[in-house]
C-alpha cells in the first residue's frame, strides 16, 4: 500500500503510510496499542475504506471497498475479537457466506464436513466441527478462523494480534501452523506488539509508531532492542525490579470461594487466599478460567455460591456493594468505559460518583459546585490526567488518561483493598508506566492490591506473589523470588507441577 | 364432544391471526431488527383487506391490496432503522401509533358493514373418516392451510437453507455476516418487509374470517400479544405454532366460558390468555435461567461498518 491514510473525526490512525509484503513470507506488523496497525489490517480486509493513497494486490492497482472484495482478491482476515457467530457450529460458520447450493439437505452437509475435515487434517488444525463455537475454547475458535480464511481460498492471510488470546503453548503451536502455511506458499501478515513472537516466527518486520509506518527490516539484520526503540520512539532504560512490598496484616482472606458464571457452571471451584498490607497480588491466568467472576464476586457485583470473605474482621460475602466500598474495596473494571465512567459526563461528575455522599461535595441536598471543581482540579493535576477542560465528555479521553482517571477517583477515597482488573489493557507505554506507578505508591501507602492480568510480564513485574488460575481453580501460587515464566505458562494451560491435567 | 371439537376449531380460528403475526415477528427479529409495529400494520392490513372487499367483492384481490399496504409499512421501517439507524422501539411504536390513526380514519365510511365473504374450505373426503381429528381437519378454510404451510416452510427455510443460515448470522453477528461478505442491510429489509406483509395477512384474516366487519382498532391487543409470544417461541416458527393455538385456545375457551354463565366476571375472563402469556414466559425464563439465552445477539442494534467500540 502506498501513502494510505485513515481518519476517524479528527484522529488521524493512519498517516500517509507504506507497506508492503512479499509473496510467500511471514510479515510482522510491530507496534504499540494505538499505533495504528490494526487500521491497516482493516483497510486491507475491506472493513474500513481509505481515506487517499493506493494499495496493490499482486502487482495491481485495487479498490477494497467491501470484505467480499478483499475476499475475491485472496485476502482473508482473523481478527483479534473473532468474527465467529457464536450460536452456530463451527461448520455453519465456516460455509457461512457460500451462496451456491440454497438448500442444505443432510448429505449436502455430511459432504462439506469431510472437505472440511480433511483441509484441517492437511494443516494440522484441530477443532470439533459439529459444535456450537460458543462452547470452543479460545485457541479452537481461532483455528476455526484460521480454517474459514483457508476453506474461502485466502492466500495472503491476516491475523491481528493472533497471541494476545493463546498461552504460550498455544501460541507456540500457533506460529508452527503458520510456517506450515508459509511452506504452502501462503502468505502471512500478523500483528502484534510483543518482540519475542516477532523475533521467533517472523520473516521480515515493519514498525509502526502513531500511525506512521517507521521502519521495514529483514529479522536477521535487526534485534530486539533494536525494534524495541523503534517502536516506542525513544531509547528504552531496561524497566528495572520493582522492589518488594513490605506485606503486613491481612486485610482480605477467602475460605473455600464458589462462584457460578453466567450460565450456571462453577467459574470458580473453591479457592481460598489471602491478600495482605502493602503487597501485590497478582492473579495470572488465560481469559476465562475465573478471573472476571473473581474480581466481580470481590466488589460485590456477583453473588457467591459458597464460602466466606472476612475484610478487616468483618464477614462480606454477602454485604452490599455500598457496605463494601464504605469498607474500603475497590474496583477497577476491566471494561473503563462500560462499569467504570460515566461517559456522556464531565471530568468533575466523573470524579464525584463515588463521593457525591459526603459533606464536602454536596451540603443540604446542593452539590457545592465551586469545590468540587476546585477538588478535581487538583485531581487531574496530581494524577496527570490530560484533557481540555474539566467539563467535557470523559468519552472523548484517550484511554490512557481515562483509566488515570479512573484510579484517581478510587485512589482518592483511600481504599484498604483495590481489585485491578487489566488496569493497562489498550494504554500505551506512557499511561501504562503511569498506572503501574500509581499501583505501586498504593501498595506502599500499605494497602492491598489484587491485580488480575492477561498480561503476564505485568503481572510477573509488579506482583509480590502470584496466584495463577486455572478452571476455576487456583493451580498455583508463586513468591517474587519464584516466578518463573516458563513454569507459570505451564501452569496457565493447566498443566501443573503435580498434576498432568492437560486438555 | 362436540364442546371439544368446537373449542379446537375456535382455537385455531383465533389463533391463525397471532401465528400470522408471530411467524412475520419472527423473521424480523431474526434478522436482528425489533418490530413493535405489529398492531397498527395489523390494523392498516385490515382496513385496506375491507375496502378493497367493498370495492371489488374479490378475496385474493382483498388479501393481496393488504399485503402491499402492510409491506409499505414494513418498507418504511426498514428504512428509519437499518438505513438512517433510528431507534427500532421508538420506530415501532410510532408505526402503530400511525397505523391505528390511520385504519380509523380510512375504516369510518365501512365501519359496522358486515361483509359477506365466503372463504374456501378445503374439503377432503378422506380426512373426515379418522374419528375427531378428521372432524377439525375438514372444517379449516385456505388460510388455516396457508399457515401450517408457512409453518413448515418457514422452518425450513430457516434451518436448512443457505438463506437462513445468512438470516441467522446476521441477526446474531452482524459484524461477522458483513466481514463472510452478506449484506446486512438486504437481509434485514428482506426480512423486515416480508415480517410486516405477513402481519397484513394477519390482519386480512382477521376481518375476512373471524370477524368480519370493521371495528376501530379491532386487533384488540393481537399485535402486543404476537410480539410476546415471539420470545415464548424462542424465534422458532415450529415453536410458534404451539404458542399461537395456546393464546388462541384460551382466547376461545373464555368465550366459551362466558357463554356458559358460570358466574366469573366476563372480565377476567378476557384477561385469562394474556395472564397465562405472563405465567408462560415466568415459566420458561425460569426453566431457561442458566442457558445462554437464544435471543438474536444484534437484536434492537443498527450496524454500522466502520463503528469503533
Amino acid at each position: 500500500m502506498n501513502h494510505v491514510v485513515k481518519r476517524f473525526g479528527d484522529v488521524v490512525a493512519n498517516d500517509r503510510v507504506d507497506f508492503s509484503v512479499a509473496r510467500g513470507e511471514i510479515h510482522a506488523l510491530l507496534g504499540e496499542n494505538g499505533a495504528g496497525k490494526s487500521t491497516v489490517m482493516s483497510l486491507l480486509s475491506g472493513i474500513y475504506r481509505a481515506d487517499s493513497g493506493e494499495l496493490f494486490v499482486h502487482g495491481e492497482r485495487v479498490r477494497i471497498r467491501s470484505p467480499r472484495d478483499a475476499m475475491q482478491l485472496g485476502i482473508g482476515m482473523v481478527h483479534q475479537n473473532f468474527r465467529l457467530v457464536a450460536t452456530l457450529t463451527a461448520l455453519d460458520n465456516i460455509i457461512l457466506g457460500e451462496k451456491k447450493q440454497p438448500w442444505r439437505g443432510a448429505s449436502w452437509k455430511r459432504k462439506k464436513a469431510k472437505e472440511i475435515s480433511e483441509l484441517c487434517e492437511q494443516y494440522g488444525l484441530q477443532f470439533p466441527i459439529d459444535a456450537p463455537v460458543w462452547q470452543l475454547s479460545v485457541g479452537e475458535q481461532q483455528r476455526v478462523e484460521i480454517v474459514k480464511t483457508l476453506y474461502r481460498g485466502a492466500d495472503i492471510i491476516l491475523l491481528d494480534e493472533p497471541t494476545s488470546v493463546l498461552t504460550p503453548s498455544e501460541a507456540e503451536r500457533l506460529f508452527m501452523t503458520l510456517r506450515e502455511l508459509k511452506q504452502s506458499g501462503k502468505t502471512i501478515v500478523i500483528t502484534t506488539h510483543k518482540l519475542k513472537e516477532v523475533m521467533a516466527a517472523a520473516d521480515r518486520i515493519s514498525v509502526m509508531r502513531k500511525g506512521r509506518m517507521i521502519a521495514s527490516l529483514d529479522r536477521k539484520d535487526t534485534n530486539a532492542k533494536e525494534l524495541a526503540e523503534l517502536m516506542v520512539g525513544r531509547a528504552l532504560n531496561d524497566a528495572g525490579e520493582v522492589p518488594a512490598g513490605q506485606a503486613g496484616a491481612a486485610i482480605m482472606a477467602v475460605q473455600e470461594m464458589t462462584v457460578l458464571a453466567d450460565h450456571g457452571y462453577r467459574a470458580l471451584n473453591g479457592i481460598s487466599f489471602e491478600v495482605k498490607e502493602g503487597e501485590i497480588i497478582g492473579v495470572a491466568g488465560v481469559a476465562g478460567n475465573g478471573q472476571k467472576e473473581l474480581a466481580e464476586a470481590i466488589a460485590g457485583l456477583r453473588s457467591w455460591a459458597s464460602g466466606t470473605m472476612t475484610c478487616l474482621g468483618e464477614r462480606m460475602e454477602g454485604a452490599s456493594i455500598r457496605r463494601r466500598i464504605d469498607k474500603g474495596i475497590s474496583l477497577i473494571p476491566e471494561d473503563r468505559m462500560k462499569s467504570g465512567l460515566a461517559g456522556s459526563l464531565g471530568l468533575v461528575d466523573n470524579l464525584m460518583l463515588k463521593s457525591y455522599r459526603g459533606n464536602e461535595r454536596f451540603r443540604m441536598g446542593v452539590l457545592r459546585n465551586k469545590d468540587n471543581e476546585r477538588w478535581a482540579a487538583q485531581l487531574i493535576d496530581r494524577f496527570d490526567v490530560r484533557t481540555p477542560s474539566l467539563t467535557v465528555p470523559v468519552r472523548g479521553l484517550s484511554g490512557g488518561n481515562q483509566q488515570k482517571l479512573l484510579l484517581a477517583r478510587e485512589i482518592d477515597q483511600k481504599p484498604k483493598l483495590m481489585v485491578a482488573v487489566h488496569p493497562t489493557q489498550g494504554l500505551d507505554v506512557g499511561a501504562t508506566e503511569s498506572v503501574h506507578q500509581m499501583l505501586l505508591d498504593l501498595r506502599d501507602s500499605s494497602a492491598g492490591v489484587l491485580l488480575i492480568s492477561e498480561d503476564l510480564d505485568e503481572v510477573m513485574r509488579l506482583s509480590d506473589r502470584i496466584l495463577v488460575l486455572y478452571g476455576g481453580n487456583i493451580v498455583g501460587e508463586l513468591s517474587k523470588t519464584e516466578i518463573d515464566k516458563d513454569r507459570i505458562g505451564r501452569m496457565m494451560a493447566g498443566i501443573g507441577d503435580s498434576e498432568e491435567a492437560a486438555r | 364432544m362436540d364442546f371439544y371439537v368446537f373449542l379446537i376449531i375456535a382455537a385455531i380460528s383465533s389463533g391463525t391471526p397471532l401465528l400470522f403475526a408471530v411467524l412475520g415477528g419472527i423473521l424480523s427479529e431474526r434478522s436482528g431488527v425489533i418490530f413493535l409495529g405489529a398492531e397498527g400494520t395489523m390494523l392498516i392490513g385490515a382496513v385496506v383487506s375491507c375496502l378493497t372487499f367493498v370495492q371489488t367483492n374479490n378475496l385474493l384481490l382483498a388479501t393481496l391490496a393488504a399485503l402491499a399496504a402492510a409491506g409499505g409499512m414494513g418498507l418504511l421501517h426498514a428504512f428509519l432503522c437499518v438505513t438512517l439507524r433510528a431507534n427500532q422501539t421508538v420506530c415501532g411504536l410510532a408505526l402503530t401509533l400511525f397505523g391505528t390513526g390511520l385504519s380509523a380514519y380510512l375504516g369510518k365510511p365501512v365501519a359496522g358493514q358486515a361483509l359477506a365473504v365466503a372463504v374456501p374450505r378445503i374439503k377432503l373426503p378422506w380426512l373426515e373418516s379418522i374419528p375427531f381429528a378428521g372432524r377439525i381437519l375438514s372444517n379449516l378454510d385456505v388460510f388455516v392451510w396457508l399457515s401450517f404451510a408457512l409453518v413448515m416452510l418457514l422452518y425450513l427455510y430457516m434451518y436448512k437453507t443457505s438463506w437462513g443460515l445468512h438470516l441467522r448470522a446476521v441477526g446474531d453477528n452482524p459484524a461477522t455476516s458483513d466481514v463472510m461478505g452478506l449484506s446486512v442491510s438486504v437481509t434485514r429489509y428482506i426480512h423486515v418487509v416480508a415480517c410486516s406483509m405477513l402481519m397484513g395477512l394477519a390482519g386480512s384474516y382477521l376481518i375476512m374470517v373471524y370477524s368480519p366487519n370493521w371495528i376501530e382498532g379491532m386487533t384488540s391487543g393481537r399485535g402486543w400479544i404476537a410480539v410476546a409470544l415471539i420470545i415464548l417461541a424462542a424465534w422458532n416458527p415450529l415453536y410458534a405454532l404451539g404458542g399461537a393455538y395456546l393464546f388462541g385456545g384460551l382466547d376461545a375457551l373464555g368465550f366459551r366460558m362466558q357463554l356458559m354463565d358460570i358466574g366469573i366476571p366476563s372480565y377476567f375472563l378476557k384477561m385469562l390468555p394474556y395472564v397465562v402469556t405472563i405465567l408462560v414466559l415466568m415459566a420458561v425464563g425460569w426453566r431457561n435461567r442458566n442457558k445462554p439465552s437464544v435471543e438474536p445477539k444484534a437484536l434492537g442494534i443498527p450496524y454500522m461498518r466502520e463503528q469503533r467500540f
